[in-house]
């Protein structure tokens, strides 16, 4: 774990891995259900930080946190979701390619793998759904869309991601959704949140 | 009908850009939601003090070019931030001061002579619906109230209402006794040299190669003019960096990225919640105020804050 200070009063924590950032962002949480670290404003969990905002002190944040145990790979800590899913994204074959299985069994793999939350960022609503780790990688697209529509479901490096409105976007596009991903009137208004479990079924266009 | 449904002004003139503002979405970072909220908070909070609002109530906040109203109703009203003329009915009115306005008078505030933003703070505050806690307009991610309009018609709260009376950080406000000036802080005609922002050291600084941080005190950079509520672009003699990728990581109002072609990138409060460029650096919050301020063409110079960081 490396410790980076991110200005006066945040604190960038650094791990090797995904699942050890979901072990750390789960433990942080627990922690905050039970007063820890009050001052804290928002904490944003990344790929490879977390990123605490709102730190009085540095030094003893960071050695209080090197000193917790954090186990290397999280307990399921979320909710299930499901998310219907329409397999007929415009780059099924790409993926199709990328993952040396033909396109009719794009729908078959991403829906048998298991999904969690990793974060949210890029827009609103918008969850970073770790699951494609161990090859199943997908590069992004070379030039991006200027408008991808609201509901796509989309693959980017591990991730499988869900576009809360149209906007533009490198992902790989394999299907969509009509679940809303973001309703501010709703709470919470994210339907997905870090640490949520994700199946996706496969439901025919 | 309520007892303050009446109570409303009239946008004449838009101006370039004018957004309603409060202290914005702290807490919702994780969802991907922007902190927002307006960009030079001791003048929002100033404004408000002027018109016995609670410090946190909405405002207006303008882009350069002022902006325009007309009250419908009796309403006392406060202009602060950058440095502007007002006019009350084509007369000249007080800057930074609370001003009573008749149903029907005009204010307006003319384009800014120096500085960006101004606010305008009128007794009961802005009434438009919270999103997620907060009346204001984040133009990254689209939440909040849309930009004002010529014509559109906008709702006060009640004079003696609660609206903002809780959510923002007290301890941005300024001291009592800061007199409602106009703020110094920009320097568009570089008569008074470049606008130094006080930085700390960013999470990767160590991406930066030869004489690193210092390499920022060293240099002078230009405020682009696609800068806007989310980011200052800062151009200049390019810094070397080291070559690569980071995963996208989270991100903190006055964080500095350096970018691939050595330009810089100055978060403000409608910055997206991560960001995969290293961040050098991170501007003092209590410079945020002046980095609202710095107009396009105006020169910025850095010094790094003395002690650990």
């Amino acid at each position: 774990m490396r410790f980076r200070p991110a200005g006066p009063s945040a604190l960038l924590v650094e791990v090797d891995s995904l699942p050890r950032v979901r072990a750390l962002h789960a433990r942080i949480e627990r922690e905050r259900a039970c007063g820890w670290a009050p001052g804290l404003v928002d904490v944003i969990a990344a790929a490879r930080t977390v990123l605490l905002d709102g730190v009085t002190d540095q030094d003893a944040l960071a050695s209080e946190i090197r000193s917790w145990s954090v186990p290397p790979h999280p307990e399921a800590s979320g909710q299930v979701v499901e998310i219907a899913c329409r397999y007929d994204g415009p780059d099924l074959g790409e993926v199709a390619r990328q993952w040396g299985v033909p396109p009719e069994r794009v729908a078959a793999v991403h829906s048998g793998l298991a999904h969690e939350v990793a974060f949210c960022g890029f827009a609103p609503g918008f969850p970073y759904i770790a699951g494609l780790g161990g090859g199943r990688e997908v590069s992004r697209r070379d030039r991006p869309r200027a408008a991808v529509p609201a509901g796509s479901v989309a693959l980017g490096d591990e991730y499988t991601g869900i576009y809360p409105r149209t906007s533009p976007g490198g992902w790989q596009i394999i299907g969509h959704t009509d679940a809303v991903m973001w309703d501010p009137d709703r709470d919470p208004a994210a339907l997905l949140r870090p640490g949520d479990q994700v199946r996706f079924v496969n439901v025919m266009p | 009908m309520t007892a303050g449904s009446d109570r409303v002004i009239r946008v004449r003139r838009a101006g370039a850009l004018t957004t309603v503002q409060d202290c914005g979405r702290p807490g919702y970072a994780h969802l991907g939601v922007p902190r927002s909220g307006a960009l030079d908070a001791p003048a929002h909070h100033l404004a408000n003090r002027l018109v016995g609002n609670p410090p946190a109530a909405a405002v207006l906040e303008t882009t350069l070019t002022g902006v325009a109203i007309t009250a419908e109703c009796d309403v006392i009203a406060a202009v602060t931030g950058a440095a502007a003329a007002v006019r009350i009915d084509g007369q000249a009115a007080r800057f930074g001061a609370a001003t009573e306005l008749r149903r029907g008078q005009l204010l307006e505030v003319r384009s800014a002579t120096s500085g960006v933003r101004n606010y305008l703070a009128f007794s009961g505050g802005m009434a438009v619906p919270r999103v997620l806690g907060s009346a204001s307009a984040d133009l990254l991610s689209g939440l909040g109230p849309a930009r004002l309009a010529d014509g559109d018609v906008l709702r006060l709260g009640p004079p003696d209402g609660t609206d903002g009376r809780d959510g923002c950080a007290l301890g941005e406000l300024p001291d009592i006794a800061v007199p409602a000036r106009p703020v110094a802080a920009s320097s568009s005609d570089g008569a008074t040299g470049p606008v130094q922002l006080v930085i700390h050291l960013g999470p990767r600084f160590d991406w930066l190669l030869g004489p690193g941080l210092a390499g920022l005190e060293d240099g002078q950079w230009t405020v682009s003019p696609d800068s806007n509520r989310v980011a200052l672009r800062l151009a200049g003699q390019p810094l070397r960096r080291r070559r690569g990728e980071l995963a996208s990581e989270g991100l903190v109002s006055g964080a500095i990225q350096a970018l691939p072609d050595g330009h810089l990138v100055l978060f403000l409060a409608d910055h997206p919640t991560t960001g995969g460029y290293p961040v050098i650096a991170v501007v003092d919050p209590a410079c945020l105020p002046a980095c609202a301020q710095a107009r396009p063409g105006s020169k910025i110079s850095f010094r790094i804050a003395s002690g650990r960081n």
